[in-house]
Order: C-alpha cells, then structure tokens, then sequence
C-alpha cells in the first residue's frame, strides 16, 4: 500500500475518473463540476438579474454535496495521504519555467510565486487569478461545461459539441501558455 | 444515505485529482507544453473507459441503481458556442492551471489564492448568465 503515498500514475488515475462517472450514471446522475457554479449563483440571489438562474436549485443538490466530498479529499490528499507533495514535471520545463521567473517549479505542487498567502501581496498576482478564474467560469458556462462535462462526460458519449469545446479549450490553453506567458512573466 | 454517497464520490474525485497532481499548475503547463504524457494518459484512458462504459450501458440497456433506464446529456448542436466558449476557458485553465473540479480540491489542499479564482469564476459565469442573450450560440 505503500504506492498510494507516492504521486498517482496515470494509469490509476484515469480509471478512477472513469470509474466515479460510472457511480454518477449508475446514480442517474451526470458528471460535471462546473455547473456548480451556476447553483452556488443561483443560491446567492443571481436570479433576480438574469433569467440564466432562475432554476430550482435543490435538484442540484447532490452535485454540491461532491463539491464539499471534492474538497475534503483535497485535504485527504495532501494532509494524509502524501510523504512529499513535490511535483516531479519533465527537467525540461522545470528550466523554462524558471526563465519565466517561476523558480519554485520542480520544489513544490503549486508554483509559491502563485499561490503562496504572500503571493496575495502583488497586485500583479491577484489580476493573474481573478483573469484567469473569470474565464474559466464564463468559459465553462459559455461552452456548456468544462473538462469533466466536455471531455470526460461528453466525448464518453461521442457527443461532437464536446469535440468541439476540447478543440477550443486546446487553443485557448495553448495560445495562453506560448503566447501570452512570454507577455506576463 | 443518497448525500453520504454523493460525498464519498467527491471525496475519491478530490483524493484523485490531488494524488494524480491534476490540480498541479505545473502538470496543466507542462501538457500545454507537450512534455509529458501525464495528463494525456489520464484524460485519455478515462475517455477511453469511458467510451466503453457508456456503450455498454446503452447496447446491454443497463439500469440505473433506482432501476430506471440511465439518461445521458445530448448536447444542443452548436459550434459558436462550444468553439468560443471552449477558447475563453481554455485560456483560463492555462492561466490559473485549475479547471472547476482541482478548484476545490486546491482549497482543501489548504491554498489561500484559490479563493480568488473561484470567486472570480463565479463571478464570470454570472457575467455569462447576464450577457447571454448578446452572445452566438
């Protein structure tokens, strides 16, 4: 048992995901983590302005209860079940990253220049994520899912839409990553 | 009972997500990179059972635990929307190395800033709900 404190290779994780989409159709239940943030909307009142969220909330109810189950696994994962939460990516990118100016890259499992509390004290930092959770809400919402409801769910279900939005998300995510991070870091 | 199940199915998606680093900022950039097979082979071999699952469950008319025949989602055909939509997400998770479910499982991992992000992602699916109407679907 000794692998489960080690990183998870692909080959486990891969079948978990299958897996837990099995357990929600079994549930009659369809995976996708974004819609999510539309009830977490709802509940707070957004249906006063745009008709998007007037739906009843209650029937996604089960879906914030894996939200919650998400999170604390999150904890599981990192407090219990990890001897070293370092995240050993190719050498290769650890160097280009540290020309970017990410010199935690190949130390840690979420780059310290990001996510660090001190992080929070660049103005730089907080428009950095604000952008980028901006998109990933709007986007997510716009496409009608993200990489569980997409590429997950969906293109299980041979659903073209969901080639498609996967097809976007690849450009979008590539164009960021060779075009605009020259730009910001 | 139904929300105890809900919850452990969150909780082995989080524990998942974590331990295979899918949350890690550094695997997403180093797939948009190309330079590793890490987050190819994950998304791949769970598509891959995927497929299969899916096809079983509709060839052999598997029922639901209720007994009930199991629905799938249909998407609504459309490029507009999955193309832009898929672009302006895409440049998101790139950015913030997080999609929707590594979101959460960042805060249980203990990861002040991630509340940034989600808060902001609430915010631009609010922003979605209100320009909806103006935009190509």
């Amino acid at each position: 048992m000794k692998w489960i404190y080690e990183p998870w290779p692909w080959y486990i994780a891969g079948p978990m995901i299958a897996f837990i989409m099995l357990l929600l159709l079994m549930l009659d239940k369809n995976f996708g983590m974004s819609s999510n943030l539309r009830t977490i909307c709802t509940i707070c009142g957004a249906g006063n302005k745009a008709d998007f969220f007037k739906f009843d909330w209650k029937l996604q109810k089960w879906n914030l209860v894996v939200v919650l189950g998400t999170i604390i696994g999150g904890f599981i994962g990192s407090y219990f079940l990890s001897a070293n939460t370092v995240v050993a990516i190719n050498p290769d990118t650890i160097s280009e990253l540290k020309s970017l100016g990410f010199a935690s890259a190949g130390t840690a499992y979420l780059p310290t220049e990001l996510f660090d509390t001190e992080a929070l004290l660049s103005v730089k930092n907080i428009l950095i994520l604000a952008a980028g959770g901006m998109f990933v809400g709007f986007g997510a919402r716009y496409a009608g899912g993200c990489t569980s409801g997409h590429a997950i769910s969906g293109l299980s279900n041979l659903q073209l839409p969901s080639l498609i939005a996967v097809g976007g998300f690849f450009i979008g995510g590539l164009t960021m990553i060779h075009f605009i991070f020259p730009l910001l870091f | 009972m139904r929300t105890i199940i809900y919850l452990c199915i969150g909780i082995l998606f989080g524990i998942t997500m974590f331990k295979s680093e899918a949350a890690s900022w550094f695997r997403i950039y180093e797939m948009f990179k190309f330079e590793s097979f890490h987050m190819y082979g994950i998304i791949g071999s769970a598509l891959v059972i995927g497929i299969v699952v899916v096809q079983l469950i509709k060839r052999l008319k598997i029922k639901s635990l209720y007994g009930e025949k199991i629905n799938f989602n249909s998407k609504a055909n459309s490029f507009s929307r999955y193309m832009f939509g898929g672009i302006i997400f895409g440049l998101g998770w790139a950015l913030v190395g997080a999609c929707p479910g590594p979101m959460f499982t960042l805060v249980g991992a203990g990861y002040i800033p991630i509340f940034i992000v989600i808060i902001a992602s609430l915010f631009g699916t609010f922003l979605y709900g209100l320009l909806k109407g103006k935009l190509p679907h």
